[in-house]
């Protein structure tokens, strides 16, 4: 097992060394237009140095002067230290920026994979338990239609339905105006309603292909020698369903949440930044539209780092929760 | 297989051909397919939306990015009136007064001292006429006694400080001294606060009109002569002959927009309103037809509004027969738009998962086959490239576009491409396992024993096991492109203006007001990406349950 989890460690590393500089590579291309209007403004400060030495300097500064492989080197050494730099949007250290924010994404995902999980597996169960039933026809396409509503169009939706025609939510932001005048439980309050809307709409985008995950497990396991033995045997349905079934059912559901886990920090870009909220995936969406270059490339660093966690996590929770595969 | 059960042919043997239908493969899987409700539903969206953007983009008789104007009523200003508070000055023929003459005419008459020296040394004089009207007269000083002259008692007697003496006309002042100062005044011209307006249009008036119209009112006569002619005061009204001639007011108009006669009858109504206090009054126009002008007042200043018709961009019309989803807030047709951005978010997952399949199915194939160190290496790219993260790549590449304004053409080509670049994995992952696990099969085995090619073994015996997999891959993987495609354009980096996309027209709800009062604008669009997407989901479900009937039981 030890054995296992270092292998795949070691190959997580160097997958990301190569992701990273395909990352660098075209961050390069990115119009480096923030540091021209930067030497601009500083040129035109009496008794400056003309613009050119500005953009040299700037350069040299933020390390545009080398050659894409020296310079993915000199951002990798940095990196290794959690060094990302100084994101040239907001004015301040990337891993700051980052820590200010990261929480907001945090409880949206949280909360919307938490709902997802309680709503999802039931309802894959039941409709795999009836089969052809009316009950599977409609979370099937329930299901499938979640899966096929763009977030943005929903969201839209919901806005438009509860901020616009009832009033009962703001249109933006994560706090009111009146904010700061309320007591402590009264902020928490308010955040939690300003949550509200983001939250439905990742639950429902994202809620179908769970339903639909869980579905077409159960039907396989329903389908296995061991379920007709159990039945054989004389076991009533439900514990046949509950205990037989469910358990071997949980095994690739497991495996599939704890590989998602890591995918919670990763933000919501098109939600959060439909909603204002000030997480992860907005501030991101607001540095590629300002071409921030240092807080873009830790993003996207980030999101690799995430995605091979979630891959490790999915193949040692699966070693974890099935014997079968902890033997071979 | 289907059992034939008819029996009333003749008899059959076990080994009778005919006894048992026969469905081949694909037959059944069609079968199977065409029995899914939900597919078929899937079948009749997509057709329809085929329909809708390629033929409906043919039928419409708008192009994408034609731009309607409508003629709406805007209230403009016609005319300005202001009471005139500055004397109007009115030469006689050959004769320049002094620029200053202005002011010094206001304080002359402010004060009483009417004889003054204007700038550049000339002595002037007021001669009162009556109220506000003053003649004006180029003066020289001279000694004359006024004692038990009758002339100067009567212009006394009458208020004035003039008189007419022979052909000579004296002027005189109040001074310190017992006797006035008299002047011999020469008429230069004549100054009082009233605007005169032509019953016909562009007609101008001689300097003796003015004088004799002005002098007359002042003394509040019925009629003066000038020329031989004789005019008739009737209030502000000036007769000739009977006829109107002018229409005199102490209110200066001014038309809003230059070369816009205001006849006096207009005048007239619009005074006659202002003094009544009404806030609007009717004219007829040249055609007759009654218009409603509105009167505003500033200071003093009145405005005269109407309704004009003015050509505007027809932006966020509401559904009509012209344009049945109505416009956009460029004034472009939102049906046509919405037909033309249809083709475009099917082409683009059309072509983007061809690319997909192509790279996929050759990469994951030669993986798959092959094994080995190859394998090892390609399933490590595929690794790779499955650790990007696709959406912020997106975004990223399509802010790089921007950055080199790429063509509204060449970015769809480019987005096709990047899509497709990052999105062949998972073809490339399945087709690899699904090779893997035929490789060993039987049939396999048979296929290298009998020694055929490798390009045969792959191309004939491989792949088209695969297919199914891939179809099914395939008419999922299209409802994703699309909505990653929406998706971007959506946040206005991927299909841009002039273009259409359905979710470049989404965008407009970044406008919280458009979002809350034009429904129209973007709720079709979301609503056929939705159906779109669905469809495409509906059809690989039911495929998937087709080919593989394992599933269901």
């Amino acid at each position: 097992m030890k054995k296992f989890i270092i292998k795949r460690l070691l190959i997580s590393v160097v997958l990301l060394f190569f992701v990273s500089l395909i990352i660098y590579t075209i961050m390069r291309l990115m119009p480096t237009s923030y540091v021209e209007s930067q030497a601009m403004a500083l040129a035109t400060r009496p008794g400056s140095k003309s613009y050119q030495e500005w953009v040299d300097q700037l350069n040299a500064q933020y390390g545009l002067d080398t050659g894409i492989i020296t310079g993915y080197f000199k951002w990798a050494s940095k990196a290794i230290r959690l060094d990302f730099g100084d994101s040239w949007y907001f004015n301040q250290p990337v891993i700051r920026k980052f820590s200010n924010v990261i929480w907001y994404s945090f409880a949206l995902g949280l909360a919307s994979f938490i709902i997802e999980v309680i709503i999802a597996i039931p309802a894959g169960i039941l409709a795999a338990r009836k089969q052809y039933s009316l009950a599977d026809y409609a979370i099937t396409v329930i299901a499938l239609i979640g899966i096929s509503l763009p977030s943005f169009f929903f969201a839209t939706i919901l806005k438009y339905v509860f901020s616009i025609e009832l009033g009962w939510v703001d249109l933006y932001g994560i706090v009111s105006r009146m904010h700061e005048t309320y007591s402590q439980g009264g902020k928490v309050l308010d955040i939690i309603k300003h949550m509200i809307l983001p939250t439905i709409t990742l639950v429902v985008v994202s809620i179908g292909s769970l339903m639909r995950y869980t579905r077409a497990n159960m039907l396989e396991v329903l389908s296995s020698d061991y379920i007709r033995t159990a039945r054989a045997k004389g076991l009533p349905e439900n514990r046949v369903v509950n205990h037989h079934a469910f358990r071997n059912t949980l095994i690739p559901i497991v495996t599939l949440l704890g590989g998602s886990l890591p995918g919670l920090f990763g933000g919501a870009m098109i939600t959060e930044t439909l909603f204002q909220i000030p997480g992860i995936g907005y501030t991101f969406y607001q540095c590629v539209t300002q071409g921030d270059i240092p807080f873009v490339m830790f993003y996207m660093v980030f999101m690799a780092v995430l995605i091979l966690l979630g891959n490790l996590i999915a193949d040692i929770t699966y070693a974890l929760v099935d014997p079968r595969v902890r033997v071979n | 297989m289907m059992e034939n059960n008819n029996t009333q042919n003749e008899e059959m043997h076990l080994d009778d051909a005919a006894r048992v239908k026969v469905l081949s493969p694909g037959m059944m899987v069609f079968k199977r397919f065409i029995r899914n409700k939900l597919a078929i539903a899937g079948i009749v969206i997509i057709a329809f939306m085929f329909f809708f953007s390629f033929v409906g983009g043919l039928l419409i008789p708008y192009s994408q990015s034609q731009v309607f104007y409508t003629t709406e009523e805007i209230l403009k200003d016609y005319a300005g009136a202001t009471k005139i508070d500055q004397y109007q000055i009115q030469t006689k023929d050959g004769v320049k007064l002094p620029s200053d003459i202005y002011s010094k005419t206001l304080i002359a008459s402010s004060t009483g001292k009417f004889v003054f020296t204007s700038r550049d040394g000339l002595l002037l004089g007021l001669g009162n006429v009556g109220e506000n009207t003053y003649l004006i007269f180029s003066l020289e000083e001279t000694k004359k006694l006024l004692r038990k002259n009758a002339a100067y008692d009567a212009a006394v007697a009458a208020g004035e400080n003039f008189f007419t003496e022979g052909d000579v006309t004296y002027l005189f002042q109040e001074s310190s001294e017992p006797e006035p100062d008299v002047y011999i005044a020469t008429e230069m011209g004549v100054a009082a606060m009233k605007s005169f307006t032509s019953y016909e249009q562009g007609g101008n008036f001689s300097y003796e009109f003015y004088r004799g119209s002005l002098v007359a009112i002042a003394n509040g006569e019925k009629s003066f002569e000038e020329d031989g002619v004789t005019y008739t005061v009737d209030g502000d009204v000036i007769s000739k002959d009977g006829s109107e001639y002018a229409l005199v007011s102490d209110v200066n108009f001014n038309p809003a927009v230059s070369g816009v006669y205001l006849s006096p009858a207009y005048k007239d109504a619009a005074l006659t309103a202002v003094e009544e206090g009404k806030k609007s009054f009717t004219f007829p126009d040249a055609d007759g037809t009654e218009v409603e002008y509105i009167i505003e007042n500033k200071n003093g200043q009145y405005t005269f509004r109407k309704y004009q018709v003015t050509r505007v961009i027809d932006s966020y019309a509401y559904p009509s027969k012209e344009h049945w989803v109505g416009t956009d807030a460029n004034g472009m047709d939102l049906l046509a738009r919405l037909m033309y951005g249809g083709r475009i978010s099917l082409l683009i997952g059309f072509v983007v998962i061809f690319i997909e399949v192509f790279i996929g199915m050759i990469i994951g194939g030669v993986a798959g086959f092959f094994g080995g160190w190859v394998d090892n290496i390609l399933m490590r790219v595929v690794d790779v490239v499955y650790c990007i993260p696709t959406m912020p790549l997106y975004l990223i590449l399509g802010s790089i576009m921007d950055y080199y304004q790429a063509e509204p053409t060449v970015r769809i080509y480019m987005l096709c491409i990047i899509m497709a670049v990052i999105g062949w994995v998972g073809i490339a992952r399945i087709v690899r396992g699904q090779i893997l696990s035929l490789r060993e099969l039987e049939f396999m085995v048979a296929a290298e024993a009998t020694g055929i090619s490798t390009y045969r073994r792959i191309f004939k015996h491989l792949i088209p096991n695969v297919v199914p997999q891939l179809i099914v891959f395939a008419s999922m993987g299209l409802g994703d492109v699309i909505l990653a495609e929406a998706t971007l354009s959506f946040l206005g980096l991927g299909i841009k203006y002039p273009a259409a996309s359905w979710g470049s027209i989404i965008n407009a709800v970044n406008d919280s007001y458009v979002m809350s009062r034009y429904l129209f604008v973007w709720l079709p669009a979301g609503l056929f990406i939705l159906l779109t997407v669905l469809a495409f989901n509906f059809i690989g479900d039911g495929l998937r349950d087709a080919f593989d009937p394992k599933m269901k039981r």
